[in-house]
């Protein structure tokens, strides 16, 4: 789950990272006002989950009352890639003598997370990793010890070269990013930038934090972090009905159980040139009221003209899964025509069942999804 | 023969008083696995099945059943500490099925085990197979067949599916390996592969890859290097949009790496052919394999 800037720099300062006042406006008025407490010159920014919000124009240097306004307006209800800005961050303008970037992500490779720091801050950090990758420093975190005082100074050095005052800063952020990360159960934490005014102090003045979906249960706090607008709908009923759910183009959709089965069935309609609708692991259940949730979700979307099952039934039985699919129909009216693929334990029972109803079962994934292919373009 | 198993391997399930831990220990009883003890604190001194003895933790498990592997079917709060007590306990082999462990409680993990020495399968995976020997984990029995194929992946069903081609085509398996969707997982494909390359009765293996990371890149160069047995791959998620989880924590194109297309090429550049789609798997691994 992506939190807004506001929300990544609320769990920095708890963490005692040197985070600039700021305050967030829904309206042209409040973010007046905001500039009148804070002070001028301010930043207005928009709070979207999206990067690239600056090169969008939707970060703003503000000098007088008339360009917040002006920016204000501008911003609010601005559509960044997709994104509606809802609310804008109104902070103190700083004056940047330099700036770095600090950030965290959990490291497949060395299984540890990973700190990356560079002194090219400020710009894109993945455009830095590709053109430049010798300018972004490296150091898995030992998670027995934690980010040692010598490891984060001497990283610190590296960037700020003779200058202890600075590296220490740098190196006390890292330290206390590293505590953020590992409290917040984070998958990905980033300062971009941290800058130094001109008298030599140092600034957290944008971030970016991600949680680890699996650790949500330990920080019943989250939720209300969620911005729900900012959700696409078919995806939240999804996540509410825990299921794993992403809405694609296509017009074929999508019930498998498993993540990799689902994939490679999204694949499989591609290979026989029609387009999935969605992705959609319904897991190891034959419940109805689970199918006919993902049901649900799936004909929200006007564009789908068929539905597939692909089910291998391991230690689920077939007949079951059969029945579940059988009765969830009964219990919700479907008019688009469903195939079934059943495949697994009791196989020719789960088929047998299906054989007595409209639904059109099929042995093989290949004659599945072939099948729904040519259902769809007859229903288009 | 098979990998990371054989017939000394005597388990203890942690979590066997559960729901899911008590149907698959009965499966797994019931494919003649030496499921030697349980383990759930405060249900020590009963009986599972009216045979097997549940202790409160595994060090007693270990002492009492010489019990040497684990498979952990315990909530997703509890299993990074399941895991590290297995090992803790003696477990040189720890296999957890749990979905949904928090990820930096599997960085915290690691370590632990290389420590001792302890191999982990996992976490949210379906575990291994060694037909005629084991059956650790929740892969079913009826789709397997002893033979001489070595399959490992990084799914569940996609996993099942294959194996089910394999046995319709003849092609029985040493060993099916699930090693799970996580970023952070136990054993990889590479150890996998190390193991059935060094593995006498493997003549020639399968590896399910999906989208995310670069394992199958690492593994795709390693089987360069190294081996001369017949490897066919299958990468799942070819049409998954980046930026987007596909169900599992691990399935995620990020930063324009983790694809399918780069897997494909790594792999095919080191000689293995990927197959299309499932069904194709045998085929070209027939092709490939001179027998």
């Amino acid at each position: 789950m992506n939190i807004h800037e506001y929300q990544a720099k609320e769990i920095f300062a708890r963490h005692g990272l040197p985070v600039p006042p700021g305050s967030v406006a829904a309206t042209v008025g409040e973010a007046v006002a905001l500039a009148g407490k804070y002070g001028l010159p301010v930043m207005v920014k928009s709070q979207v989950l999206t990067g690239g919000r600056g090169k969008a124009g939707g970060v703003k240097f503000c000098k007088t009352i008339d360009d917040v306004k002006e920016n204000a307006s501008k911003i609010l209800g601005m559509d960044i890639k997709g994104h509606v800005v809802r609310k804008v961050l109104v902070t103190p303008a700083l004056d940047i003598a330099s700036e770095f970037y600090v950030g965290m992500l959990i490291d497949r490779a060395s299984q540890r997370v990973l700190l990356m720091c560079s002194a090219e801050g400020g710009m894109d950090i993945e455009q830095v990793a590709q053109e430049k990758p010798e300018a972004i420093l490296k150091h898995p975190i030992d998670p027995r010890y934690g980010l040692l005082d010598h490891e984060a100074l001497e990283l610190g050095l590296k960037m700020c070269p003779g200058d202890v005052k600075k590296a220490r800063q740098l190196a006390t952020a890292m330290q206390k990013l590293y505590a953020a990360f590992v409290a917040a159960d984070a998958s990905l934490a980033e300062i971009n930038p941290f800058i130094f005014t001109p008298d030599g102090i140092g600034h957290a003045i944008d971030g970016k934090v991600s949680f680890d979906d699996n650790a949500m249960y330990r920080h019943a706090d989250y939720e209300a972090l969620r911005d729900i607008e900012a959700e696409d709908p078919a995806e939240r009923q999804a996540r509410e009905a825990n299921l794993s759910f992403v809405k694609l183009e296509g017009n074929v959709g999508c019930l498998v159980n498993g993540a990799g089965l689902a994939m490679a069935t999204m694949d499989l309609v591609k290979y026989y040139g029609g387009q999935p609708a969605n992705f959609l692991d319904i897991g190891g259940s034959s419940n109805p009221e689970k199918v006919v949730n993902a049901l649900k979700i799936i004909l929200q979307d006007k564009a789908v003209k068929v539905i597939l099952f692909n089910i291998f039934g391991g230690i689920t039985r077939c007949d079951d899964v059969a029945n579940g699919i059988i009765r969830a129909t009964e219990m919700m009216p479907i008019e688009v025509p469903i195939v079934v693929r059943l495949t697994g334990t009791n196989e020719a029972e789960g088929r047998a069942l299906l054989a007595k109803t409209k639904l059109h079962p099929a042995e093989t994934m290949d004659e599945a999804v072939q099948k729904a292919i040519e259902l769809a373009g007859k229903g288009a | 023969m098979a990998i990371f198993v054989d017939k000394n391997t005597r388990v203890v399930v942690q979590g066997i008083t559960g729901r899911d831990g008590g149907f698959h220990s009965r499966e797994m009883l019931a494919y003649g696995t030496k499921l030697v003890a349980g383990c759930t604190p405060g249900r020590g001194g009963q009986k599972f099945e009216d045979k097997v003895p549940v202790f409160d933790t595994v060090r007693e498990a270990v002492l009492n059943e010489g019990a040497n592997t684990s498979v952990i079917f315990v909530p997703p709060a509890g299993a990074a500490g399941a895991i590290m007590e297995a090992a803790d306990a003696g477990c040189k082999l720890v296999v957890c099925i749990t979905e949904g462990v928090p990820t930096i409680d599997m960085v915290r993990v690691m370590p632990y085990l290389k420590e001792r020495g302890v191999r982990l399968v996992g976490p949210n995976c379906p575990g291994l197979l060694a037909p005629g020997i084991a059956k650790l984990g929740i892969l079913p029995a009826s789709i397997v067949k002893e033979g001489p194929v070595g399959l490992v992946s990084r799914s569940g069903t996609l996993t099942y599916e294959v194996v089910y081609q394999l046995t319709a085509a003849g092609l029985g398996q040493t060993t099916c390996l699930g090693i799970g969707g996580d970023p952070i997982i136990g054993t990889n494909f590479l150890d996998a592969i190390e193991a059935f390359n060094a593995d006498p009765a493997t003549e020639a293996f399968v590896m399910i890859g999906e989208i995310g990371g670069d394992a199958e890149e690492k593994a795709a160069a390693y089987i360069k290097a190294h081996v001369r047995k017949p490897v066919v791959s299958f990468i799942a998620g070819q049409t998954a949009p980046p930026g987007k989880r596909m169900g599992h924590a691990g399935a995620i194109v990020s930063g324009g790496t983790g694809t399918a297309a780069e897997k494909k090429k790594a792999l095919n550049e080191a000689g293995i052919p990927v197959a299309e789609r499932p069904m194709d798997i045998v085929p070209h691994l027939k092709s490939i394999w001179k027998r």
